[in-house]
């Protein structure tokens, strides 16, 4: 192959506040894997939130605010992809409805909306890739299914795909993947109570399968429930999927 | 005894110290979806139902007018009569006009959460009625004094014992010593005793599923039959309805009723769906005399011509309540409203103001998972975001959270000082980490770290790091 | 008529400037739809699932000697009551003790009704009042015979509705479908059979030939 780095096709990176202040690794195992699927990674300094807080606080002028430099900092990219489908789902689908009105941005967010791609979906569906099942399995997870990326961006089979193509760790299906982990942003601290009963469903479920770990795809699900398993004295982890894809190389 | 939405927060904690509730609720989420899933997995039109039952739905608000017209022309061709009422008020004194002028002593009802809404129990038996619930569910809820927790299962929040203890206090011909262990003994022992109600009714009242415009039917949906007997026992059939329950034809409401079962209960069909038209026939060997459809503004019309319009769309299903983790977590009568779950969480602040229910809309994930099983596929996270601007605009919700707020959408305009800010941040929770990954307890986080440890950040952050290590 | 009409029908009319919208009922179910000896197999199939015995005869003078079998074996006692539905004419009824035709009361054990028709869809029954059928007499006993004429098993609900309506037949006060007999989960979700309709709903096809 001829092909240089130069006529890669270019994905505009956003990170997502949670990987750039939490979990930079996150971001780096994410990166790797879209240039190992043959993309040329470009990270926009321009980027912080998407908005969401404010648009799911019912602050509509903050979260319009959010989408327009959004849509600024990405605009132009052949290809936009977000760690996360809480985020991934900002750009999908409501950046189009919260600009719609906005002569001079409606038509730029609808057409990034069509552009963007959460992750997973983005190396399974639009890249084509999978990863080579390098070396033997080790270990087991569990995915949690988030609720975004899986409503609002039809996530479920692509990580699973991805997963069994790596060849390990071992997957375990857990009771109701689907079910919500209680995260929901600013919900988690609205209702402390109701949300920790949910996350200990979750958590019950998970630890039912006997997995090392819970994997997900979005940060916030998973510092979640990292947090609750930690305060319950439990050993099971949570990662994100791009670093068991990535396999923890540098 | 009516729980106060003003006090959710309050009503939830006293609801997760209830384990018999929570085990009740567990039970029932774990088993509906296997349930539901298993019912529409036998049926490959399922999505396409839903889809039509949408547009069926959005038509019949569109016409609604027009369809609530011709079904009072072809009530009253048919003997009936029609009472429109503005509201609670007007609807309760309806139909406390009509049991009078029907001489009632006893009337028995059938479900209806309309009739919950107006408190129309409440108004008929302060008018002198002897008013009985007769679904076996809102039958021990009225007993006990209390009010339904989920649309369809009514009592789900009680133990079997608790309905053997209800009618033991109750019932005065219950001998001591016969057995209320098993379902089926109290079951036994409520069909007797309303089997007396029915005989000796003057007015049934019933709810209704769907008015139907052109033939001037109403039709209802039931597992026991008490509604059929209450419309067909007494001398005087009182219908207590929504406006926006009013369709065109009697094939929409096929349409609608292959998904609802599927969606409430996680049956094919219920088993009876009745149309009544209009009141005994001249030459018909039974039936009521007299036929009144008594239908209920109260918000709705407003709400039609509002933004949230399609929360009228809801055929009363109550499957967003039971596959939500919210109402699982708390039950319904934490909402402290007629209507829990996510489509109380709509209604509530339409109905009794926006103030009073605050809560209701912000206790959601928005996980959407009410919106992926509504039959009639209402949007209801977006109906919900839509309360939460609603809020915001009025300055209801918490002044540290908008602060908050402010301040993070401010810093984030301005990506450099953001991500100076996270790093600063981000180091200042590692050093009080001292090395470890997590924080137990963190000043001004309790909320987070009260049932949670916070993960530490790594250092750094992302974007910082990429342009360091790339170069660029 | 009244103020709170006007005002009611006013406040729709504003949040509706547009013109009437078309509406089409969604699509009928594959299930709902077939040959008649298909839509038999189902109609038996879907009584079984909703918990409905059944039987077949092949001639109407059957019908009463599958009804005294069927109650005899039920070990049924009391009173037995049947509509004046001319379906049921010559259907030998005579043969089951103690029956009497036209309008049930309380102390009613058993009651046999006609049907309009019965849906394969889902094993449903539909039946309907009249001069001749006290609607009471489908909830009130502890036991509904329901007799099917086979010809009248239909594949989906708009389907018995055609059959209920033809030739612009009215609707009669009460019409049901209805798919199995009574029951409630209201206590602790555990399902009960003959809440306050009945605990028994058996159906007898009578069957008098290949269907055409």
């Amino acid at each position: 192959m001829t092909e240089t780095a130069r006529e890669r096709p270019t994905v505009g990176f956003f990170a997502t506040c949670l990987v750039d202040l939490f979990r930079p690794s996150v971001g780096f195992a994410a990166a790797r894997l879209i240039e190992r699927a043959g993309y040329r990674v470009e990270v926009p300094r321009a980027q912080s939130c998407c908005g969401q807080p404010s648009y799911n606080s019912g602050d509509r002028k903050a979260a319009r605010r959010g989408a327009r430099r959004a849509v600024a900092a990405f605009h132009g990219f052949e290809h936009v992809v977000v760690p996360s489908g809480s985020c991934g789902a900002m750009f999908v689908r409501h950046f189009p409805d919260l600009l719609a009105d906005d002569p001079e941005w409606a038509g730029k967010a609808a057409a990034l909306a069509g552009r963007t791609y959460e992750l997973v979906d983005f190396l399974a569906r639009v890249a084509g890739w999978r990863p080579e099942a390098a070396r033997p399995p080790s270990g087991s997870v569990t995915y949690h299914d988030s609720c975004s990326g899986l409503r609002e961006l039809g996530i479920r089979e692509q990580p699973r795909a991805l997963l069994a193509a790596a060849g390990g760790p071992e997957l375990r299906e857990m009771e109701g993947s689907d079910i919500c982990c209680g995260f929901g942003g600013t919900f988690c601290v609205k209702y402390p109570a109701i949300s920790e009963a949910m996350a200990d469903k979750k958590i019950d479920s998970i630890e039912a399968t006997g997995a090392d770990a819970v994997v997900g795809g979005d940060l916030g699900c998973l510092l979640h429930i990292e947090g609750r398993l930690s305060r319950r004295g439990s050993a099971v982890g949570a990662r994100h999927v791009a670093e068991i894809l990535d396999g923890g190389e540098g | 005894m009516q729980a106060d939405s003003a006090r959710f927060p309050e009503n939830v904690a006293a609801a997760r110290r209830d384990e018999t509730l929570l085990g009740a609720l567990h039970r029932l989420q774990r088993d509906a979806r296997a349930g539901r899933a298993e019912t529409v997995s036998k049926l490959p039109e399922f999505e396409a139902l839903r889809d039509a039952a949408r547009d069926i739905r959005n038509g019949a608000l569109a016409n609604l007018a027009g369809n609530l017209e011709r079904f009072e022309e072809n009530v009253v061709a048919n003997g009936g009569e029609v009472h429109w009422c503005r509201d609670a008020a007007e609807a309760c004194a309806a139909v406390a006009r009509i049991c009078r002028e029907a001489g009632a002593k006893t009337v028995a009802k059938g479900k209806s959460m309309v009739s919950e809404e107006i408190r129309l129990n409440a108004a008929l038996i302060d008018a002198g009625f002897d008013t009985v619930e007769t679904d076996l569910g809102e039958y021990v809820l009225q007993l006990r004094d209390e009010t339904p927790s989920h649309i369809v299962i009514p009592a789900i929040h009680l133990t079997k014992d608790q309905f053997a203890e209800t009618f033991r206090g109750a019932h005065d011909t219950l001998p001591e010593d016969r057995p209320l262990e098993e379902a089926r003994a109290i079951t036994d022992e409520a069909r007797g005793a309303l089997r007396d109600v029915f005989l000796r009714a003057d007015v049934g009242i019933t709810g209704a599923n769907f008015l139907i415009a052109e033939t001037g039917s109403v039709a209802i949906v039931t597992n026991e039959g008490n509604g059929d007997l209450a419309q067909s026992l007494p001398r005087t059939h009182v219908v207590v309805t929504g406006i926006e329950k009013a369709l065109g034809t009697v094939e929409e409401a096929l349409t609608l009723i292959r998904v609802l079962a599927r969606s409430a209960t996680g049956q094919e069909i219920s088993a009876y769906t009745t149309f009544a038209t209009g009141a005994k026939r001249a030459d018909d060997a039974a039936g009521p005399e007299n036929f009144h459809v008594v239908l209920v503004d109260n918000g709705r019309g407003d709400l039609l011509a509002g933004p949230k319009r399609e929360i009228l769309r809801c055929i009363r299903c109550g499957a967003c309540q039971t596959v939500c983790p919210v109402y699982g977590a708390v039950g319904g009568h934490a909402y402290g409203a007629v209507y829990a779950g996510p489509v109380g969480s709509v209604l509530t602040p339409a109905l009794s103001g926006l103030e009073k229910s605050k809560h209701l809309p912000e206790a959601s994930s928005f996980c959407g998972a009410c919106e992926g099983v509504c039959p009639v596929r209402i949007p209801l996270p977006r109906l919900l975001r839509m309360w939460r601007e609603d809020a915001f605009q009025a300055h209801l919700g918490p002044k540290v959270l908008r602060w908050g707020l402010f301040a993070w959408s401010t810093l984030t305009a301005w990506p450099w000082a953001y991500r100076t800010a996270g790093a600063i941040g981000g180091r200042m929770l590692r050093l009080m980490a001292m090395g470890r990954g997590r924080l137990t307890r963190l000043p001004f986080a309790g909320k987070w770290t009260g049932g949670r440890d916070l993960p530490v950040p790594e250092g750094g952050t992302f974007v910082g790091k990429w342009h360091r290590r790339r170069g660029k | 008529m009244s103020a709170a009409r006007d005002d009611i029908l006013a406040k729709i009319r504003a949040a509706n400037p547009g013109p009437a919208a078309e509406v089409a009922p969604g699509p009928i179910p594959a299930r709902g739809r077939g040959g008649p000896a298909e839509l038999r197999q189902r109609f038996y199939g879907g009584l079984d699932a909703a918990g409905v015995s059944h039987a077949t005869v092949k001639a109407r003078s059957e019908v009463g000697g599958e009804i005294e079998r069927f109650l005899r074996e039920l070990g049924a006692a009391g009173p037995v009551v049947a509509s004046e539905d001319p379906m049921l004419d010559g259907c030998g009824l005579d043969r089951v003790a103690g029956l009497r035709r036209g309008v049930p009361d309380a102390g009613d054990a058993v009651s046999i009704t006609g049907t309009v028709a019965g849906i394969a869809e889902t094993g449903t029954l539909m039946v309907r009042s009249g001069p001749d059928i006290a609607n009471a007499l489908h909830f009130l006993t502890d036991t509904h015979v329901a007799v099917v004429d086979a010809g009248c098993i239909v594949g989906a609900y708009e389907d018995a509705f055609a059959l209920l309506r033809a030739g612009g037949a009215p609707m009669p006060r009460n019409v049901t479908l209805i798919t199995g007999p009574s029951r409630s989960s209201d206590i602790e979700r555990i399902l009960q059979i003959g809440v306050h309709g009945p605990r028994t709903l058996h159906v007898v096809v009578c069957d008098a030939g290949p269907a055409a």
